[in-house]
């Protein structure tokens, strides 16, 4: 599904990424941890296009197709979702009109015609049940006066409808109480398929409990330092990131 | 996405003016200038009675003695008010009695504009009187509305057919002197729009007028007049496009409304003039006056999206005169390039229990500024006078203004006033989000723009809402930098 190979990424001048090579194949979910500062958020974004990083060596591959000549849009048509740490508010543009938007243009740029009202409002409900949202929360303005749970919620209500290939949620933990944190990733769950890849990018091993990762990754000041299998979210919750430190200066 | 500037201006340059064409009819124009002879002969071509041709010298000699304002929030070079031509008529006469007999190719102006009056006569509901280059050419409905007693016709018609009528309410809520644009418009009007709703009777369909500058070198002044009577209510829409010219043109029009005991006015603009080119050369200069005048129980609402003319000078206002009348204004403001825009309102208030509601919306960008001007004026005898005023300014880039100026003058202790602004600007962090959501640049500020003004658009009848969406997009298409 994904494949990274040797990224290296920099803003203003300033190396974030420091050559990444990782491989995430279809059904699987992969969980990329790290302290404050390694460049967690940063890989998210230039996974997903965001032009304000220069990506020097390296290449991401989605499904073979190298990405690098893609804009965000058509990386977002292929498939490629982004659950923002920080969701922005856009005043006036209730969350249905702006799903309708984004699923109707993905739909464009794949040749198809406008998803039928009724359809769309069947998926909405569908959606909405599935992650407890309640209907009139659709109709208010995107992420305007949400609470940092509505956010992440709203978000993770997004990829439901976009059905995404590739996944990459991050920080979606933050910010949520212990039953928002339970519906979210009840949710995820049930968004997993053996055609889809989620990157789960979290600070704490809790979130993992209820998305159960197959690969965990540790990323320190740009590159992936170690990689594992659940396990290694334990081992990290206990001995703190220290001793990888440690080990990476070796 | 993330354009640079330089490749906004690009795409900017090549974004051409969407009514940019000019329609080769052949025209009866008066000789250049502005003489005492010049207002008699505009007066005799519309065959018009002596009293109203004296009103016009009326205006004229004030005219001449005024000093053209310079207190807007604009620079432009003052027009040479010698150097325009004040009559041009299309040539063929007489009027149509159906649309079988309009030339050709003023129809096919009007399917160019995409507001084909074929279309048009088809659209429930809907009568248009068009203005061409000052004369109306086509009405239509006219039968429907005459069986509930309903005036809609040009101005210069209802001089000729309810004189008592024009007499009556012409220049009681913009007097000839008001200002020197109203002056002006006073001394040469052309044409416009005259409506009358008998007591009682509300207005089957929306009213509507479109409006379009045509001749090379000649000002457009539209006069257009409504009456309400008692326990009426019209809804009027009005809205205008220009062909592409290198010269300035001037456009200086007066609206008056007058609603009377428990009537309603709702009076909705869609301005779309020549804004000018990205370098700011050409364009229209947009000098407005339009006033409504409320009575007992009466209520005038003004919404307006205005997205064109080089120099906006606009100031829809209400006189709440009658106890309980209501006085509303939504606006949006678009100004990209090198467009000036100075718009507001006045919400006069004279009555006891009288109450306003500005809502304002400003979008800015590329290099334009963006001023809202507004008024709120209690009289000492209008109790419980209630106001609630809302400015809100979108920014595009780094080279654009936008200006708040909200004057305030209270004499009523009662008095409740409120007045919220805001100022924002389109964000990387949302067009980013946006697109990653597989939402393209332009669509994205289509989206953040739509959003920011929809609760003006709501105010909109439907079939001007497309319309207003669809110009938002297209006057603001390229413009994040």
């Amino acid at each position: 599904m994904l494949e990274i190979k040797n990224l290296h990424a920099s803003v203003d001048d300033k190396e974030i990424l420091k050559g990444i090579d990782l491989k995430v194949n279809a059904g699987e979910v992969h969980a990329i941890m790290g302290p404050n500062g390694s460049g967690k958020s940063t890989l998210a974004e230039v996974i997903a296009g965001q032009e304000e990083f220069e990506v020097g060596e390296g290449n991401i591959f989605l499904e073979g197709e190298d990405l690098e000549e893609l804009s965000p849009e058509e990386r977002a048509h292929k498939g490629v979702f982004l659950s923002f740490q920080y969701p922005v508010e856009i005043p006036g543009v209730s969350v249905t009109n702006f799903m309708k938007t984004a699923i109707n243009e993905s739909r464009k740029a794949q040749g198809l015609e406008d998803m039928p009202a009724n359809e769309m409002l069947k998926k909405i409900r569908e959606k909405s049940e599935m992650l407890e949202i309640d209907r009139k929360f659709l109709s208010r303005s995107l992420n305007e006066g949400f609470s940092g749970g509505e956010k992440k919620r709203n978000e993770i209500f997004q990829m439901a409808m976009m059905e995404p290939k590739l996944a990459i949620l991050d920080e979606t933990d933050s910010g949520l109480d212990i039953d928002a944190l339970r519906i979210v990733a009840n949710g995820v769950n049930k968004l997993r398929s053996k055609d889809n890849a989620i990157i789960v990018i979290t600070h704490y091993q809790r979130l993992l409990e209820y998305i159960v990762p197959d690969f965990v990754h540790v990323l320190y000041n740009g590159k992936i330092v170690k990689s594992g299998t659940k396990e290694l979210a334990l081992e990290l919750e206990e001995k703190g990131y220290d001793w990888l430190k440690e080990e990476a200066a070796v | 996405m993330a354009y640079t500037e330089e490749e906004l201006k690009k795409e900017l340059e090549t974004k051409e003016y969407e009514y940019g064409f000019y329609t080769d009819i052949e025209s009866d124009t008066l000789p250049k200038g502005l003489n005492e002879e010049i207002v008699i002969a505009i007066s005799k071509k519309k065959e018009e009675p002596e009293w109203m041709t004296q009103w016009r010298l009326e205006a004229f000699r004030a005219w001449q003695e005024m000093e053209e304002p310079e207190w807007a929030n604009v620079t432009y070079k003052k027009p040479d008010f010698q150097d325009i031509s004040y009559y041009s008529a299309p040539n063929k006469k007489p009027k149509y009695n159906s649309l079988d007999e309009v030339d050709p190719e003023l129809l096919d102006t009007f399917k160019k504009l995409g507001i084909s009056v074929d279309e048009q006569k088809k659209l429930a509901g809907v009568a248009v009187d068009i203005v061409m280059d000052s004369v109306s050419v086509a009405t239509t409905f006219k039968k429907t509305l005459a069986e509930k007693g309903i005036i809609f016709c040009s101005i210069s018609e209802a001089i000729k057919e309810h004189p008592e009528l024009v007499k009556k309410y012409l220049g009681t809520v913009v007097p000839q002197k008001d200002n020197f644009y109203a002056a002006l418009n006073s001394a040469v009007f052309s044409d416009g729009s005259f409506c009358y709703i008998p007591k009682g009777v509300r207005c089957p369909m929306e009213l509507s007028t479109y409006f379009r500058i045509n001749q090379a070198g000649t000002g457009q002044f539209e006069r257009t007049l409504v009456v309400a009577e008692e326990g009426s209510y019209v809804s009027y829409l009005e809205g205008c496009t220009a062909p592409m010219r290198d010269e300035n043109q001037l456009h200086a029009a007066v609206v008056e409304l007058i609603a009377l005991d428990n009537a309603e006015i709702k009076y909705s603009t869609v301005q779309n003039w020549y804004p000018g080119n990205d370098q700011g050369k050409g364009g229209v200069f947009n000098f407005v006056t339009k006033r409504g005048l409320c009575e007992k129980h009466a209520k005038i609402s003004w919404t307006q999206v205005e997205t064109g003319s080089a120099v906006t000078w606009k100031y829809p206002s209400c006189i709440l005169k009658g106890d309980y009348s209501i006085g509303e204004f939504y606006s949006i403001a678009v100004t990209n390039n090198f467009q000036q825009a100075d718009t507001g309102t006045k919400m006069v208030h004279l009555g006891k229990n009288t109450r306003s509601t500005i809502i304002s919306k400003g979008i800015s960008a590329g290099q334009s500024q963006n001023s809202y001007r507004g008024l709120v004026q209690v009289n000492s005898r209008a109790e419980n006078a209630r106001n609630f005023s809302q400015c809100d300014s979108l920014l595009m880039g780094n080279r654009c203004g936008a200006h708040t100026f909200p004057y305030i003058e209270a004499k009523n202790k009662t008095a409740q006033i409120e007045h919220e602004a805001t100022t924002s600007k389109i964000g990387e962090d949302q067009i980013f989000y946006c697109n990653q959501r597989g939402i393209d640049t332009e669509k994205a500020i289509a989206l953040i723009v739509n959003g920011f003004s929809k609760e003006v658009l709501n105010k909109l009848p439907m079939e001007f809402a497309v319309e207003a969406q669809k110009l938002l997009e297209i006057s603001l298409e390229g413009s994040v930098g």
